[in-house]
C-alpha cells in the first residue's frame, strides 16, 4: 500500500509540528556553532507549508514535495532554505507524477534528495552538517524492506545515529566552520533537524 | 565610447544576509562606476538577517540590461540562494556568481564594468581581486625602453591624490583606450586598470606620479590623464 497525495500533506504536518516542538532546541544547538537561527528559520518556513497546504492542497505527492521546496526556498532565509529547498525539490523530481508512493520510490526520492543536498552545498560525511544524518539514512532507506513506513522508520533511525555522530566532529562547511576546533563538542542543528523530519515522516507513515 | 556600450552595461547584485551591508557595498561601488547598475539585496523580506529568494530573483533581472549581470555574496548561505536563483533564471548564463572578497571584489567588478567589459570580463576583475598583489616593484625592462611607449610626469593637484574615487576615474579613463597603461609612483608601479592597485601606490596630493602608456592610444591615454589631474580629478 502506498502513500498518496493527502497521506503526504499529513506527514508534512507532522514535520511541521515537530518543527515547531524542536523549535528552542534547535534555537541552542545552533546558538552553540552557528548564529542561533535553524530553529525560527525552520518554524518559518514550515507555517509557512502549512498555510499554503491549506489554501491550495495539491493533488499528488510530487505536487505537495515542490510546494515544499517552493515555500522552504522563499521563507527560511537561511541555508536550510536553499538546502532543504533544493532536497524537496529534487525529491519532487524523482517521484514524478505518481499517484502514490511505494516504498521503492520513496527510496528513490531520498536519495534524489541527497544528490541535490550535495549539488547545492558542496558538503561531504564528516564536514559536520545535514549530509552527515541524510546519508546514513539514504543508505538504510535503500536496503530497508517491507513497508513505507519501515522505509522511513530504517532511514530515521539511521539519520538520529548520523545526527548523534557530528557532536564529536570538527565542523568544515557552513557558520560553525569559521569556529574550527570549537565546533566539537555540539551536535550539528542541520543533522538534527533531519533527522526530526524523518522521524516526523515516519510516524505519520505508521499511522496511515 | 559607442551608444551601444554604454547603453548595455554589465550590472552588478551585491547578496548580503545584512540590508545595511549589502546597501553599504552598492553604495561604494556606485560612487566608483556611476553609470553601473548596482543593486543591493540583503535581509530577509521581514526585516531580519537572511537571504531572500525571491528579492533576489527580482534584482537579478533588474540588474540585467543586456550584457549579463555579476553576483557578490557575503557568506556560505547567500551564495546558495544567489546560485538557485541563477538556475531558476530563463537564460542563467546571463549571470555569473563570483566567489570574491565582496566589498574589493565589488569595487573591481564596477569600475570593469563602467568601462564597457564584457561579463566574463567583470567576473574576472571581481575574482583578481581576491589575491591582488595591488602594487609591484618592476623587475622587467621598464616599459620606458619600450620604443613606441608615451610616458610623462603628472602632478597630483587635488588633495587626496590617488584616492579611491581618483584611481576609479583614472582606471575608467584608461579602461576606454585601446592602450597599456601603468602608474608608477616611487619604486612601485601599478596597472592603470585596476582600481585597487592604482590605490595601493598610496600616491598623495601634491607629488607626481609617472604615466606610461603603449598601444595604439597610448598618447591619447597620457594626455586624458594630464587632463584629468590638471582638473584635480574634478574633487
Amino acid at each position: 500500500m502506498g502513500c498518496t497525495a493527502a497521506d503526504v500533506v499529513a506527514a508534512l504536518r507532522a514535520a511541521a509540528a515537530v518543527v515547531q516542538e524542536h523549535r528552542d532546541e534547535l534555537v541552542r544547538l545552533d546558538q552553540a556553532i552557528g548564529d542561533a537561527d535553524h530553529g525560527e528559520n525552520m518554524k518559518r518556513g514550515f507555517t509557512a507549508v502549512l498555510s499554503r497546504l491549506d489554501t491550495e492542497p495539491p493533488d499528488t505527492p510530487g505536487k505537495v514535495l515542490k510546494l515544499v521546496a517552493t515555500t522552504l526556498i522563499s521563507t527560511v532565509g537561511g541555508a536550510a532554505g536553499p538546502l532543504y529547498g533544493t532536497a524537496f525539490l529534487r525529491a519532487s523530481a524523482a517521484v514524478g507524477d505518481a499517484a502514490e508512493l511505494d516504498r521503492d520510490t520513496v527510496a528513490r526520492a531520498l536519495q534524489a534528495a541527497l544528490d541535490g543536498v550535495f549539488a547545492r552545498g558542496k558538503a561531504v560525511v564528516g564536514d559536520k552538517t545535514m549530509v552527515d544524518a541524510l546519508t546514513p539514512a539514504v543508505t538504510a532507506a535503500a536496503s530497508a524492506e517491507g513497508t513505507v513506513a519501515a522505509t522511513l522508520s530504517a532511514a530515521a533511525d539511521a539519520a538520529e545515529e548520523g545526527a548523534s555522530s557530528t557532536v564529536p566532529m570538527v565542523a568544515r562547511k557552513g557558520r560553525a566552520s569559521y569556529l574550527g576546533e570549537r565546533s566539537a563538542g555540539h551536535m550539528d542543528p542541520g543533522a538534527r533537524s533531519t533527522a526530526l523530519l524523518l522521524r516526523a515522516f515516519a510516524d505519520a507513515a505508521a499511522k496511515s | 565610447m559607442t551608444a551601444a556600450a554604454s547603453a548595455s552595461r554589465v550590472g552588478l547584485v551585491v547578496v548580503s544576509h545584512s540590508d545595511m551591508l549589502a546597501n553599504g557595498v552598492a553604495e561604494l561601488a556606485t560612487q566608483m562606476a556611476p553609470d553601473v547598475t548596482v543593486l543591493p539585496v540583503g535581509g530577509t523580506e521581514e526585516g531580519g538577517l537572511g537571504t531572500d529568494y525571491g528579492a533576489v530573483v527580482e534584482a537579478l533581472a533588474d540588474a540585467d540590461s543586456g550584457a549579463g549581470v555579476v553576483v557578490l555574496y557575503d557568506l556560505g548561505s547567500a551564495k546558495m540562494t544567489a546560485e538557485m536563483a541563477v538556475e531558476s533564471a530563463d537564460d542563467p548564463s546571463l549571470y555569473k556568481v563570483v566567489d570574491a572578497p565582496l566589498v574589493e571584489g565589488a569595487v573591481a567588478a564596477a569600475v570593469a564594468a563602467q568601462g564597457g567589459a564584457p561579463l566574463p570580463d567583470v567576473a574576472s576583475a571581481a575574482e583578481g581581486a581576491a589575491g591582488e598583489a595591488p602594487v609591484s616593484t618592476p623587475t622587467r625592462p621598464t616599459l620606458h625602453l619600450v620604443p613606441d611607449a608615451v610616458s610623462a610626469e603628472v602632478l597630483l593637484t587635488n588633495e587626496v591624490g590617488l584616492h579611491a574615487r581618483p584611481a576609479a576615474l583614472l582606471a575608467r579613463t584608461v579602461a576606454e583606450l585601446d592602450a597599456d597603461v601603468v602608474v608608477r609612483y616611487g619604486d612601485q608601479e601599478a596597472n592603470a586598470a585596476s582600481v585597487l592597485a592604482l590605490m595601493g601606490l598610496s600616491a598623495p596630493g601634491g607629488k607626481s606620479i609617472t604615466v606610461v602608456a603603449t598601444g595604439k592610444d597610448a598618447g591619447e591615454a597620457v594626455r586624458r590623464i594630464e587632463e584629468l589631474a590638471e582638473r584635480g580629478f574634478d574633487d
